[in-house]
């Protein structure tokens, strides 16, 4: 690389950062919080005797990984304007990348919550605790140390994923270093450098996760 | 007038009957001891007193709250009936993520919205009537198991219950623990609470009941004070069942029994 690379370079790393920082991250960040409310209330409908919860909660689960998360992004973005359902490039990606969170996380945090042993449901009861009292003071507590190591893979894939939110126009990392490449034709410097800080949030979100799984798990034996 | 009554308990997985037309009678202030082999029914005899067993018909009583099981009782029915008991379960079930004071507060807390501080109070003296006074910010998995089984009876007492109910309370125990619990149990009783238990302890059946049923194959085949049915009892299955249990190297070929 000679030395005008390196000097776009250093002139782009501040915009990309920028763009991880307004785009990238708030985008994964909102998206996982509402990504994981659909995703606990999937989860409790697919455990929930009643039959049409379960078969709506399965059909949504179906649905959302059985389509690319590209074609669903085209669907609210592009799509439903034709409905009359015209929404900004920002919130288009939130709610795409939410459902497609939450048809992914319900099936971890069910499995989660089928990982708490019966008894404490039936020692809840017997302390006279209501379902949601149960679920919010003694299932999902422990449910959630189990339920961390996939969730923490959904949150990566999902800080990844925010990149296809370039497709729609909406300036995150990505969007930012395809503005600089464009008119300089540097692909490989700037894609590289955008390579480089989607790793570096990456790393160190699985090293929060190892924090918090040891967090988590302080008042098990080992 | 009885604290428990049942009446008519018949519960079937299929075929499979688990309870015929079960009738019991649980006086207040009294020990009421289920024995019998696995698979007798006992368990589900006393899961049945606070709804955590759904058998198809019966009638329970416990105070002033009637649950008729054949009308399908819905969740706020059951939790009435749950309410009446605390219980104690053979793997103590204690939350795990909570220290030993803890699982005691959180029902009278959470379910019974008790302040926290008299919940608290209470909460240590009840580890102190168990011995544990030392062990309240401990969490279960730092407890022997017989220290987690009488957090469990704390648990059920720090309920203000009409009744506990033991379910098997020292199946699980190592031996050099089961007399601590046994101990607490015995307290307890002295103290006039109203218990039914499920165990396998056949000398403290017959030093703290006031009254033994012994069940096998769904049916209460016998039922007396514990010199009736422990000392001499009057049905074949009952005197192998003893038999067995006090003295399990003496095989007498049984009647009628694998």
């Amino acid at each position: 690389m000679d030395a005008s690379t390196w000097e776009l370079l250093l002139h782009a790393v501040g915009p990309l950062l920028l763009g991880a920082i307004v785009g990238t991250i708030p985008l994964a960040v909102l998206s996982f919080v509402a990504g994981l409310v659909i995703a606990l209330a999937v989860a409790l409908a697919r455990l929930s005797p009643v039959k049409v919860l379960r078969r709506f909660a399965g059909g949504y689960i179906s649905v959302i990984r059985g389509t690319p998360l590209l074609v669903q992004l085209y669907i609210i973005f592009f799509a439903l304007p034709s409905l009359g359902v015209v929404i900004d490039p920002f919130p288009s990606a939130v709610i795409a990348f939410s459902m497609n969170v939450g048809g992914y996380a319900a099936e971890a945090i069910r499995g989660s919550i089928l990982a708490v042993p019966r008894g404490q449901w039936e020692a809840a009861s017997t302390v006279g605790l209501s379902y949601a009292t149960t679920l919010r003071r003694v299932v999902l507590p422990q449910a959630l140390r189990v339920a961390v190591p996939p969730l923490s893979n959904t949150f990566i894939s999902l800080v990844k994923d925010t990149s296809l939110a370039s497709s729609i126009m909406v300036t995150e990392l990505l969007r930012r270093a395809q503005e600089i490449a464009a008119p300089s034709y540097e692909f490989l410097a700037l894609y590289s450098l955008a390579a480089v800080i989607y790793w570096v949030i990456c790393t160190a979100l699985s090293f929060a996760q190892q924090r918090l799984e040891q967090r988590l798990g302080r008042y098990v034996t080992t | 007038m009885p604290l428990v009554t049942v009446r008519n308990l018949h519960k079937a997985f299929g075929d499979h009957v688990v309870l015929t037309d079960v009738n019991l009678d649980v006086a207040e202030g009294s020990v009421t001891v289920l024995i019998g082999p696995s698979g007798s029914g006992k368990t589900t005899l006393l899961r049945c007193l606070n709804g955590l067993s759904h058998p198809q018909r019966g009638l329970v009583t416990i105070g002033d709250v009637t649950v008729d099981y054949s009308s399908h009782p819905n969740r706020r029915e059951l939790a009435a009936l749950r309410a009446q008991s605390g219980m104690v379960f053979q793997a103590h079930h204690l939350f795990p993520h909570r220290t030993a004071l803890e699982n005691l507060t959180e029902g009278p807390i959470h379910a019974q919205k008790e302040p926290v501080a008299s919940a608290r109070a209470r909460g240590h003296a009840l580890l102190e009537q168990v011995g544990l006074s030392d062990k309240a910010d401990a969490y279960p998995s730092e407890l022997s198991g017989g220290q987690q089984q009488r957090v469990g009876i704390a648990r059920a007492l720090a309920l203000r219950p009409r009744l506990i109910l033991f379910d098997e309370p020292t199946s699980a125990l190592d031996p050099e623990t089961v007399g601590d619990v046994l101990t607490v149990m015995r307290d307890l009783a002295d103290q006039g609470w109203t218990m039914v238990v499920v165990t396998h302890e056949i000398r403290f059946a017959e030093q703290v009941a006031d009254h033994v049923a012994f069940l096998d194959g769904g049916l209460i085949v016998e039922e007396g004070t514990p010199r009736q049915v422990l000392t001499e009892p009057c049905e074949v299955r009952t005197r192998q069942f003893l038999r067995r249990v006090l003295d399990p190297l003496s095989r007498v070929p049984d009647q009628g029994r694998p």
